[in-house]
């Protein structure tokens, strides 16, 4: 029987099941093969904070949703195309997003009157049976059963078995993709390359399932997903959380410098941790410390002794924080915070995602402790943002905020990475020959230009002196209680601060006209939602640009000039309208805001909507 | 990061090398003074030059330290100097540093970071500047104050039973466990010359006079007419004697300590002979914490009570880079940005 092939611009697929079914190395593999072929993509993994929650529930329920296409993609998408569900709770939490007409692709043993239960379908229930999924193209396939019937004789237990599971839907989906099996082999053989029984039979399934869709009778249709036209280039697939650990090491290396990591458990910044303590042949040094405390203290003794010292942590541990970033702040030291936000308030949503700690960033300290905050707007964005995080902190001496969360840190999308050469030099401000008075004295708090300080670290001979977290006289860094000079030194640090932002690029329009009806404007990870929506919006013939925030704090220079020319700013945000508050403080303008904090990044359509809703557009005759 | 080549000639310091032209602003009378002076006395006699050399304090009155020594020094946050010594250590291992602190720094609000420094056994000394009180808040108890405690935040006496410190010090694996006076000054030198040589976390409590807020609290192991009954001095391989007469010995029995008097029948033969580097009767010493004032107590031991090596954090944290880096050669940035497998569009 033929099977017909059929052209698709964009595919959203969600890969769901129990949080032990494998469901995030599915999406990761076919996320990693797809980018191989060339297409642009995104991805969202989605996963409970319970490591293996009770097996069949609603709580269990992992996703990984991921959109591809032969054009430009900026989100994972809205609503899915294809919904693979492993069991019948994978299927009941997720249906809601599958678009009418959407694959339904089911393993009919995750919907026997066990799982049916623990999903709390009524008894006699089975949406696969009972025509509720009628609107939908439903693909019935007993996966435990044909995995099991693949490795008999494998000689593994009948536990290891079910568990390649994954790898008969991959080979399965890759076979209805038009996708070779090549690179998840070279996976499997990688992974598994000291148990040959475990390799084989991976691989076996993995095969199964692709042959499983070329001798099916009863499924017919196989799609082509053609490569995107992207800019030439070499790419690879990048989460967010590699990035910022690659941004950080590229950053050290750049400036000379080793790199230390001091930090505490949390998720979602662990992987942040797992990254950089494989990289120790790049000097890297990565110290897990007693608590999220001892993580920036030790961090900061590291700046103090030379080193790129950097943590990173996720709100609650970032609060933890707080008093030695105003340490930092106050010393003016290099260091790097990163904030991989998350759910809150206190433990909030651990695994889900928000931006509700760009307050706490910018003014979340005891005192006037101003600290530069920058935002990643992507997953490969964060390469930049740390990277930039890193010549700011040492060009600049003082911490500096870097604000990713839990979309873009765990997100993949592909990435056209930079040559090492292409990098920027990074210029740590040292003392040299000329940094002593005409009385031999070195100052620590002398400034430049800039009013940046001079770096001088223990091991220096004859640049001895003592810094602390006591009000500090102008330039010789001495105790000092005196009210003028503590003024003088809290407008000092604001001053330099501020002054940054002459030094910093102007913002820049990320699509559209640089005047106009409505602006939006984002920052962080809410780029990739209000790009495609912004993108739609023009396409039906309205007056829509985007402009997205990096430098979040200082502002850049010439925003205030670029919002003018708009006759409205709309800002979306994860949040209850945080930047919304500062741009509508410091800039009097009547900016709305669109707010949403369900722990799940924009659709497309929330923000489309809420631009239009807004009616600030006038409908197009 | 050491900017002296071997080569170098030390240049011969004096104490007065090691003191900042900032006024020290402690009570007059304040015990500090005394372990000030007595750390400038010892430190041309290291032999470390200045530049290497790293004062790390939290806050509280002892924190003030690193202002007045003329070295490398920061004065942090309460309770963190054990954290930012760590970090500082873990990355320039040659420098010689020292964390200040006192009683409620790091025992109360920096006890976590305490325990951990100790197990890690990072090269550093610690002084611990103990007076039983809060000063520069003025007056309140501290984890070390007696039950009872008048002071100003407990004005019918703490309800809190105090941390013994140096057993907590055990507990958390310490490798170096000594207790000396402010008020004996050639001990104090003795003891910070030891610790100083010690490779690992030297931890040093020092028994500081409060005189304004807690005046008094050590006399019976520092003024003449009571320490003799009072104190026994540790000295590796002597018998624990002490006494006016010298007279009074320490005897093991089993494990308890017994006093015993060397007039009726005993001899120096039978007394504990004190080895530190035997952590169970190391552990029994820091349990030597009677108060002085109830009937039959035990007399209180200063000295090294134990010292054990043990690999330092911060060797092992850098010889994994360097295996690292012998293993698999210098990282190649373009390497690390490229991954593992890469695409290209044409």
């Amino acid at each position: 029987m033929t099977k017909s092939t059929e052209t698709k611009r964009e595919v959203v697929i969600l890969f769901a099941g129990d949080s032990g079914d494998g469901i995030q190395l599915t999406g990761g593999q076919f996320s990693e093969t797809t980018g191989l072929y060339g297409n642009d993509i995104s991805t969202f993994p989605n996963f409970p904070a319970e490591i293996r929650a009770p097996k069949g529930t609603l709580a269990g329920v992992s996703g990984f949703q991921l959109k591809f296409g032969s054009v430009e993609i900026f989100t994972p998408g809205d609503k899915y195309d294809v919904l693979v569900a492993m069991n019948a709770a994978a299927l009941k939490v997720n249906l809601e997003n599958l678009k009418t007409g959407g694959l339904i692709i089911a393993n009919t043993d995750g919907f026997d009157k066990k799982n049916l239960n623990l999903a709390k379908y009524a008894d006699g229930e089975n949406p696969l049976e009972d025509h509720s999924l009628d609107k939908y193209i439903v693909h019935k396939i007993d996966v435990t059963k044909i995995t099991r019937n693949a490795l008999k004789g494998s000689g593994l237990g009948i536990k290891e078995i079910d568990r390649s599971k994954n790898m008969f839907v991959l080979g399965y989906i890759y076979w209805m993709y038009n996708r070779k099996l090549d690179n998840t082999i070279a996976f499997i053989n990688q992974k598994f390359k000291n148990n040959e029984q475990l390799r084989e039979a991976n691989i076996n399934v993995l095969k199964t399932g692709y042959h499983f869709g070329d001798t099916s009778e009863a499924f017919t249709s196989r799609y082509q997903v053609e490569p995107a036209p992207m800019p030439k280039g070499i790419y690879r697939n990048i989460k967010g959380n590699e990035a910022t650990a690659i941004g950080l090491i590229a950053g050290a290396k750049k400036a000379g410098l080793n790199l230390f990591y001091g930090s505490y458990p949390i998720t979602p910044a662990s992987d942040i941790l797992h990254f950089l303590s494989k990289y120790k042949n790049f000097k890297v040094k990565t110290f897990q410390a007693e608590d999220e405390i001892a993580a920036i203290c030790s961090a900061i003794g590291a700046s103090y002794g030379g080193t790129l010292g950097v943590t990173a942590s996720s709100g609650p541990g970032i609060a933890l924080k707080g008093e030695a970033i105003g340490l930092a702040t106050i010393l003016e030291l290099p260091l790097v915070i990163c904030n991989v936000q998350r759910g809150g308030p206190s433990t909030g949503l651990p695994t889900k995602t928000e931006q509700a700690d760009l307050f706490q960033a910018v003014y979340g300290r005891n005192g006037e402790a101003p600290v530069p905050v920058l935002a990643a707007s992507s997953p490969s964005d964060c390469f930049e943002v740390a990277f930039e995080a890193c010549r700011i902190a040492l060009e600049h001496m003082t911490p500096v905020f870097v604000l990713s969360d839990g979309y873009i840190a765990n997100g993949a999308e592909p990435w056209r990475f930079p040559k090492s050469e292409a990098l920027t030099e990074i210029h740590p401000k040292w003392v040299n020959d000329n940094s002593k008075n005409e009385e031999g004295k070195y100052l620590p708090y002398k400034r430049d230009e800039k009013l940046v300080r001079e770096w001088a670290i223990p091991g220096m001979k004859g640049f001895e002196h003592r810094i602390g977290g006591l009000e500090k006289e102008h330039e010789t860094g001495n105790v000092s209680y005196d009210p003028a000079n503590h003024e003088f030194m809290i407008n000092l640090r604001a001053e330099k601060v501020k002054k940054m932002a002459e030094f910093l690029p102007e913002q820049q329009i990320a699509i559209g006209e640089s005047q106009g009806d409505v602006l939006v404007l984002g920052w962080g990870s809410t780029f990739g939602a209000i790009q495609t929506a912004v993108r739609e919006l023009r396409k039906e013939g309205h007056s829509v640009s985007h402009a997205h925030l990096r430098y979040v704090f200082p502002f850049p220079k010439n925003l205030k000039q670029l919002l003018s020319r708009f006759k409205k700013v709309v800002i979306p945000e994860m949040n209850k309208g945080q930047l919304l508050q500062m741009i509508r403080s410091e800039f009097l303008i009547d900016a709305k805001g669109v707010q949403k904090v369900k722990g799940l990044p924009f659709t497309v359509d929330e923000i489309k909507n809420a631009v239009l809703g807004e009616n600030t557009l006038e409908a197009v005759q | 990061m050491s900017q002296n080549t071997p080569n170098d000639i030390v240049e011969k310091l004096t104490p007065k090398d090691f003191a900042t032209d900032q006024d020290v602003r402690w009570c007059p009378g304040c015990g500090d003074y005394s372990i000030l002076k007595q750390v400038q006395t010892i430190m041309p006699e290291i032999g470390v030059p200045k530049e290497d050399i790293v004062f790390i304090s939290g806050i509280g009155c002892s924190s003030r330290f690193p202002y007045y020594m003329n070295t490398y020094g920061m004065h942090s946050i309460h309770g963190r100097a054990p954290a930012i010594a760590s970090g500082l250590k873990a990355v320039n291992p040659d420098l010689s540093v020292w964390v200040i602190t006192g009683d409620g720094d790091a025992l109360s609000i920096g006890g976590n970071h305490l325990i951990h420094m100790l197990r890690r056994n990072f090269d550093l000394n610690v002084l611990l500047f103990n007076n039983e009180i809060y000063g520069l808040t003025k007056g309140q108890y501290s984890p070390t104050s007696p039950e009872g405690s008048i002071s100003k935040s407990t004005p019918m006496g703490s309800v809190d039973h105090p941390f013994n410190p140096l057993a907590l010090c055990m507990g958390a694996e310490g490798t170096f466990i000594a207790r000396t006076l402010d008020r004996d000054p050639k001990h104090l030198r003795d003891v910070l010359s030891e610790a100083h040589l010690h490779k690992g976390t030297s931890m040093v409590e020092i028994y500081q006079n409060c005189n304004v807020f807690n005046d008094g609290a050590f006399f019976p192991f520092t003024e003449k007419a009571t320490k003799p009954d009072n104190v026994i001095f540790l000295e590796q391989g002597e018998p624990l004697v002490f006494g006016k007469e010298g007279n009074l010995g320490i005897k093991l029995d089993g494990f308890k300590p017994t006093v015993v008097n060397l007039d009726e029948g005993f001899s120096k033969e039978d007394l504990w002979k004190h080895d530190k580097s035997d952590k169970i009767k190391a552990s029994i010493l820091t349990q030597l914490f009677d108060d002085p004032k109830t009937e039959g107590a035990l007399p209180r031991p200063f000295g090294v009570f134990y010292a054990e090596e043990r690999f330092n954090y911060e060797d092992v944290f850098n010889k994994q880079i360097q295996e690292a880096l012998a293993s698999k050669g210098e990282g190649d940035l373009d390497a690390l940005l490229a991954g593992h497998s890469t695409w290209e569009i044409k």
